[in-house]
């Protein structure tokens, strides 16, 4: 709703109870009556869900101007009119009577298993049938049986026995995530819930049906019978998961995380999450993690170490050394500035950056000119006429943003394009105009784009930078039309990162390295002489540097180096490592320091979405032994001679706020030209992939019924191809390069002729690692 | 102490307050030591004596523990247990509604869930861990009556002592109850065609003979 519509709102006054309330035109009885503060119980409302009148125990007596309905009404579906006059429970005997009559049906067919259930302890249904509902059952007859419980997906558990019948988890798939695989079978007393039997309820947000329903009817499988809502602290926190920037609750159990729930805030992820965020917390226990420093003793092996041995050890082979930092998108803000001002002031060096991932100079560029300057929100896709997606596939990299643009193609039709080489399911749910586009023709095409205005917005993701040319088209596009611009990283830490100068031609706050004048600025702030400068190396850069002896030592944080190229970690091999890890790893097996970091969840801190809106969370596990990366810096900072006075998170996070965004001028942003698209015939074919958002990640570690919803490595591959090599559908292709072969099942879609595509790092499909490439190489695909 | 003396601390000030008897000073006054030494009260006194002389011929009540170990009364609040059914699967369901109702938050619950494979309880949940405390426990009993299943109950062992404090929190295995005669040690599958009704009703036998040649030949 725009500015000028709210205040055009027509105010209508109501008696509820005797109490007289004025409401926006259009508001249900049932959320007038909430505004009095007088509780209607209700099991099918939902203020995000269009009204059902499923349920039926909100009716209420209604009168308006004099003429009463006959019999109760269904509070929740029924707007508030002018000269209404409602009586609830609670001056109505009739409305009353009427709830506690609804409540004993609601009752007759639901089991007396609450101890066993989930749900026993948080349950609307319990809870309301104690304030509303009849003290003794008066039904003697036998309850209906069903089978339980019903996997629906390797992570959702059905109980039809406990239903309601409310149809929340229904109106949620059809109306908010667009997936419509759970549906409401039969009529009469045998509805139930039900899924397609061809199709498993394999959508990405299914973990939002456990939370909204009413009764325990869905559960969710990791948290079944874990714990009681008693038992549990629960703590508002930030997902780690991407940059959408959900606000979420996680509830721990005795220094256990046991689950993970969508927090509310409206203007990011209204009520709702994906199930990465919601699922994916296992690596928190996992058995891999790190207790205890480790440094790599005269045998080749890691020994565990105290905390100074570990200190004096790492600061002994960074002190005077070339130093290279690698941050990786992971990190908090305050951990990321931590390690900017580490690399700056202690080991002094520009060779920093927090991008593990494939990226180009023209990214570098137009992250430090272009990014810091956006100021693209949520609202802004509420409000565009028009949203493009340009190197992104918002329900695999940022589900939320997914969710915000779906509501308004349901809403009022907004128009989508997305640059993709096929229609993806996303937009396919979006109803998106699909241009058909290969990894190295992207720049022509968004120069093609017609039809924006000031109030479209372009969606860029950070795959767009693998494509020459694409950013700078894009960065053109929107000055020519106005269209607002708004950068999505995948990673939750890598905005924050930005802004905090983790990346080779930024200081913090935007400042840019090649400005004298904001060296200065900052070298003032941090009270020291100056600051090194010359634009820093980028990842890759550090690598190499590192393999050819130009580097002495290279520090890590959390990276994989499969994330950034296949033989990463062979550059690393004969250089002083010192490795930030939660878990071990490949670069801990190779670390010649590993000091162990605190995870999210036992952190405080706040991450930068995609917005740059800051996140910010508490820690939820009290008292863990582990801390914040910043700490560790710190403490490291010193012992290399250098110190940079940050003991805290909270000291860093003052630090980083009160040095403020750079105010003079930025960088000048580097347009790039585009080049030729790439040829090819046979069986050759142009590698074009994406990660999808259930993989092979590290923070999905160890949660095995999260993993069995992620949807099937595939090779897609167009008709065409699919003809000439003489396969179908399910049929095994194998892609290949030089370096290695991935063969999986081929999908037949609408892909370009010249693309093949592949999850980019999903069961027997990990482009990095075996073909050693992601997007735009030329691979060959034959059938297997 | 005088009648008339009040503690220095608390002297009035003013011939008014002197006069006054208030507070303090009243109630030191009215606790003045009982003069009365008349006939009457000396009787009263051999009256009270009395008492002493007969219990000299009482059979004494000491119990010499703990040598001798006096039965409690049947519904004495001893030590919990933890009940099986006929069949020997557990009766707790993990609901943890137990530690829900204790006051003194003694219990620690942890559900799971119980596959073919690993049948524990009847019913999809069993309660994998089960912890009392009794440096906490009250004994109100105020768990066995929030107990769905009648899983939990009291016996009447008072011999709960010990010299570390760690083996006052009781495990799971040290609450079960022992196995009796046709009871089958869990974990093992469901009698044939029974359900959690069955069991909750009191309609299991026992272990059936397929699963518990054994137990059924000894008993």
């Amino acid at each position: 709703m725009s500015p000028e519509a709210l205040t055009e709102v027509e105010l209508i006054t109501v008696v509820i109870d005797g109490f007289e309330v004025s409401v926006p035109k259009g508001t249900l009885v049932i959320r007038a009556a909430e505004k009095l503060g007088i509780q209607i119980p209700r099991f099918c409302d939902h203020p995000l869900l269009s009204p059902a009148g499923a349920c039926r125990q909100c009716l209420v007596d209604i009168e308006i101007n004099g003429r009463a309905f006959p019999k109760p009404q269904a509070s929740c579906t029924i707007p508030v009119e002018n000269g209404m006059i409602v009586k609830t429970q609670l001056t109505s005997p009739v409305a009353d009577k009427a709830q506690k009559g609804i409540m004993e049906l609601l009752l007759i067919n639901h089991p007396l298993d609450c101890p066993v259930c989930d749900k026993g302890g948080e349950c609307p249904l319990q809870n309301q049938a104690m304030s509303n509902g009849r003290g003794e059952s008066r039904y003697e007859g036998v309850k209906r049986t069903f089978e339980k419980p019903v996997n629906i997906s390797s992570q959702v558990l059905l109980d039809r026995e406990r239903c309601v019948l409310c149809a929340r988890c229904t109106r949620f798939s059809e109306q908010i995530a667009g997936d419509p695989f759970i549906t409401l079978n039969e009529r009469g007393a045998l509805q139930q819930v039900g899924i397609y039997e061809k199709d498993p309820f394999e959508s990405y947000y299914s973990g939002n049906t456990v939370q909204i329903c009413p009764v325990g009817a869905l559960t969710g499988a990791s948290y079944r019978f874990r714990s009681r809502p008693f038992d549990l602290v629960s703590t508002a926190s930030a997902c780690e998961h991407c940059a959408s920037g959900c606000a979420m609750r996680t509830d721990v159990r005795r220094g256990k995380t046991l689950r993970r729930l969508a927090g509310e805030d409206a203007s990011v992820n209204e009520e709702w999450n994906c199930d990465k965020g919601r699922w994916a917390f296992k690596y928190i226990s996992s058995k891999e993690r790190l207790a205890q420093p480790q440094v790599r003793g005269e045998d080749g092996e890691l020994h565990d170490a105290s905390w100074p041995e570990a200190l004096a050890v790492a600061a002994a082979g960074l002190k005077g050394k070339r130093v290279g930092v690698l941050v990786g998108g992971r990190t908090t803000v305050e951990d990321a500035y931590g390690y900017s001002k580490f690399a700056r002031v202690s080991l002094g060096t520009n060779d920093i950056d927090f991008r593990a991932r494939v990226y180009s100079d023209e990214e570098s560029s137009f992250l430090a000119s272009v990014v810091p300057t956006l100021t693209t929100t949520y609202s802004d896709i509420d409000k565009a006429d028009k949203v493009v997606l340009l190197g992104f596939e918002p329900e695999d990299e940022s589900p939320i943003v997914f969710l915000r643009i779906h509501k308004q193609v349901r809403k009022r039709s907004l128009p989508v394009v997305t640059l993709s080489p096929f229609t993806s399911r996303g937009s396919h749910k979006l109803r998106a105009e699909v241009i058909s586009t290969t990894p190295s023709g992207e720049a022509a095409a968004i120069t093609a784009l017609s039809g924006l205005t000031e109030k479209s917005v372009i969606l860029i993701g950070e795959r767009l930078g693998e494509s020459v040319g694409a950013l700078s088209s894009a960065l053109a596009l929107s000055k020519a039309t106005g269209a607002k611009l708004a950068w999505i990283p995948r990673r939750a830490g890598e905005r924050g990162a930005l802004e905090a100068g983790a990346i080779g031609n930024l200081l913090p706050g935007g400042r840019p390295i090649s400005d004298a004048a904001a060296r200065v600025d900052l070298a003032t702030a941090w009270g020291v002489d100056s600051l090194p400068s010359g634009a820093g190396r980028t990842t890759n850069e550090i690598l190499a540097a590192a393999q050819s002896g130009e580097l002495d030592a290279v520090v890590i944080a959390g990276v994989d180096p499969l994330d950034i190229s296949a033989t990463a970690l062979n550059s690393l091999l004969n250089t002083f490592v010192l490795s930030f890890e939660l878990s071990n790893s490949a670069v801990t097996a190779i670390a010649d320091v590993v000091l162990p970091v605190a995870a999210v969840a036992e952190k405080s801190g706040s991450f930068l979405d995609w917005q740059g809106q800051p996140r910010a969370f508490e820690a939820a596990i009290e008292g863990a032994l582990t801390r914040s990366d910043v700490r560790i810096l710190s403490m490291l900072a010193d012992e290399v001679g250098a110190p940079i006075h940050l003991p805290s998170v909270t000291a860093a996070a003052r630090e980083f706020a009160n040095l403020g965004k750079w105010d003079g001028s930025v960088t000048e942003f580097v347009p790039v030209a585009a080049v030729a698209p790439v040829e090819v015939s046979g069986n050759q074919a142009i590698l074009t992939s994406w990660r999808q958002l259930l993989d092979l990640g590290t923070l999905q570690a160890g949660e095995a019924n999260l993993a069995g919803t992620a949807r099937a490595s595939v090779a897609r591959i167009s008709a065409a191809r699919a003809n000439e090599l003489g396969v179908t559908t399910g049929d095994l292709v194998s892609v290949s390069t030089e370096r290695g072969t991935i063969t999986v099942p081929a999908e037949v879609s609408d892909i370009n002729d010249s693309c093949v595509w592949l999850a980019r790092n999903s069961e027997s499909s990990q482009a990095i690692a075996t073909l050693g490439s992601v997007s735009g190489e030329v691979v060959t695909v034959v059938k297997a | 102490m005088a009648e008339n003396e009040v503690p220095e601390n608390l002297e009035p000030t003013t011939e008014v307050a002197k006069t006054t008897e208030f507070g303090l000073a009243k109630a030191f006054q009215e606790s003045a030591p009982i003069t009365d030494q008349s006939a009457s009260g000396f009787f009263k006194q051999l009256l009270g004596f009395w008492v002493t002389f007969a219990t000299m011929f009482k059979k004494p009540n000491t119990v010499q523990y703990p040598e001798v170990k006096a039965p409690t009364e049947p519904r004495f609040h001893g030590r919990h247990q933890l009940n099986r059914h006929p069949d020997g699967l557990e009766k707790c369901i993990g609901c943890e509604l137990c530690a829900w109702a204790c006051p003194a938050d003694a219990i620690l619950v942890e559900g799971a869930n119980n596959t073919p494979e690993n049948q524990v309880s009847p019913g999809e949940r069993y309660g994998a861990v089960y912890q009392i405390n009794y440096l906490r426990c009250i004994f109100c009993g105020l768990c066995i009556e929030a107990c769905p299943t009648r899983a939990l109950t009291m016996t009447n062992e008072y011999e709960l002592a010990d010299n570390d404090r760690g083996k006052l929190i009781f495990e799971k295995e040290d609450l079960l109850a022992p196995l009796r005669a046709g009871m089958l040690m869990p974990p093992h599958p469901m009698y044939p065609g029974a359900d959690d009704g069955t069991y909750y009703r009191g309609e299991v036998p026992g272990s059936h003979p397929s699963q518990n040649p054994e137990a059924n030949a000894n008993a």
